[in-house]
């Protein structure tokens, strides 16, 4: 999906919601964000690493603080809930002795110290999702970025998830969160950015708090997109 | 060793290749040292011979003798007399004892080239060297089969880098094929480890790993294969030299390398799509 002229900046431990109809181009700027994605021209800044200079190794040091989950929750369907935790701790070459403690903590974090042993499949939805949450905590990142993590889910297990990523943001970590269920955007009061046909059409930040819509080129603490390019979406 | 046990035939398949294709590069490999370890014993023996005209003053000869000791590449200088050369005529030829008469055999020079120094060309340009000497009237060495031995040599070390290189190029597509299905089949795991923040090196690692443990593995099950070869040439044929511990340990880097080699290029050529 092609971006044009997007600009917005997300500051350190707030919560953004990325709202549009699907091809909008909002899993286009998530993937800018976590630089699967670089734009054909203009700048994603995040965490004062750029995309136009950042390069595998930094990219993975970057992923390590950023947290991602997605729609179809991307668990490892052979591996416990426990596992699949531990699973990206033990990828990134965490110290062996501390992995066990941190696992049960984040899995209290996200209501699921019972289920640990679980299995994916034996696994609700909601459920499934709590673990991808844990997963994406589990290096205590500085931002979460979510891709329609309520896509898949109920009622009652989005508002259960939404609750989560609200108490993790309450926690000090930002969030982006890209949806089109407009209920939750509605029942809360976080910034919104609205995309259509991969332009920025509105920006709740832009009238209620002007100051915060990023047009500076200083690497900052939070993250800074701006996009005149296109991306695969 | 995750991609031996997704794709179990492809597995052995490469292993084998590889065995193959270092068991060509053995079997080549061995005949060549044999040829070698032959040429050398062979060689012990190459002499060059100057035949010299009846009548010849012993003065004459005996300098152009000390002249040709200072070829360097002649180790010693013998003189044959006419009688000499007649007893071993008479010694090597038993049945033909009486034919041999005083006068018909002509004295010579014998030259012994030093070793190292016996090459076909080594040889025929100190015989050519001898021929100057007016009273030297035919030059005689073993140029046909030198040549012939040297050039036996030179083909079974071409022919053994040819067909090996030809099974490793095969090996080498064969261990991407593995790789590559290893790879498709953990897609959704590294898909995972890239997003958690694993590096590329730490994704690539446990299918390098895989390429270098079936290489050695096929380069031991070469070495195996070449040593059965060498016992039974032994055994029916003729006494045969094998590798020594440096060549069959290069034998197993080899293997190991091949495998590397066909991970690295497929490892890297499929992760970038996923």
């Amino acid at each position: 999906m092609a971006l044009s002229r997007v600009t917005f900046q997300v500051k350190k431990g707030e919560f953004v919601f990325l709202t549009g109809p699907s091809g909008s181009g909002k899993s286009t700027i998530l993937r800018f964000l976590y630089m699967a994605d670089k734009p054909t021209s203009g700048k994603v800044w995040v965490n004062g690493v750029s995309s136009d200079t950042a390069r595998g190794r930094e990219i993975s040091k970057l992923r390590r603080r950023i947290g991602i989950v997605f729609q179809d929750f991307r668990l490892l369907e052979d591996r416990t809930a426990e596992a699949n935790v531990r699973f990206a701790l033990e990828v990134t070459g965490a110290p062996k002795a501390s992995i066990g403690a941190k696992v049960s903590r984040v899995l209290g974090q996200v209501g699921l110290a019972s289920k640990a042993t679980s299995f994916p499949r034996e696994l609700s939805g909601g459920e499934q999702q709590r673990v991808a949450i844990a997963r994406a905590l589990i290096n205590d990142p500085f931002v979460l970025i979510a891709d329609e993590p309520t896509g898949n889910l109920d009622e009652r297990a989005t508002r259960g998830v939404f609750q989560l990523l609200r108490d993790v943001n309450a926690a000090g970590t930002a969030v982006v969160m890209a949806t089109h269920d407009l209920d939750l955007v509605r029942a809360s009061a976080y910034r919104t950015i609205e995309l259509n046909h991969g332009h920025l059409v509105f920006d709740s930040a832009d009238t209620s708090k002007p100051g915060t819509l990023g047009t500076g080129r200083e690497p900052g603490e939070g993250l800074e997109a701006e996009s005149d390019g296109s991306g695969k979406a | 060793m995750t991609a031996s046990r997704r794709a179990p035939l492809l597995s052995v398949l490469s292993v084998i290749t590889i065995a193959f294709s270092l068991f060509a590069f053995g079997l080549f490999g061995l005949a060549a040292i044999n040829i070698r370890s032959a040429l050398e014993q062979v060689e012990e023996r190459v002499e060059v011979r100057g035949f010299i005209s009846h009548a010849t003053d012993i003065e004459s000869v005996a300098a152009a003798m000390k002249d040709i000791g200072e070829f360097p590449e002649v180790a010693r200088v013998d003189y044959v007399s006419e009688e000499r050369a007649l007893e071993r005529a008479r010694k090597e030829m038993g049945e033909f004892a009486d034919v041999f008469e005083s006068g018909v055999l002509p004295a010579s020079v014998e030259v012994h080239l030093r070793s190292g120094q016996r090459s076909p060309d080594n040889v025929r340009s100190v015989a050519d060297r001898m021929r100057t000497y007016p009273f030297i009237d035919d030059v005689r060495y073993g140029e046909e089969w030198v040549e012939k031995l040297h050039r036996l040599r030179n083909i079974a070390t071409v022919a053994g880098i040819a067909l090996g290189l030809a099974f490793a190029a095969v090996a080498v597509i064969i261990i991407g094929a593995t790789i590559r299905m290893a790879v498709l089949a953990r897609a959704e795991e590294i898909s995972i480890m890239r997003l958690v923040g694993a590096t590329d090196m730490f994704i690539r690692l446990p299918f390098l790993l895989d390429g270098l443990v079936k290489g050695a593995i096929g380069g031991i099950l070469a070495v195996l294969f070449t040593w059965v070869a060498h016992r039974t040439v032994n055994e029916y044929f003729l006494r045969t030299v094998f590798f020594d511990r440096e060549l069959i340990f290069l034998g197993i880097i080899g293997g190991a390398t091949i495998g590397v080699m066909g991970s690295l290029v497929s490892v890297g050529r499929h992760l970038r799509r996923i």
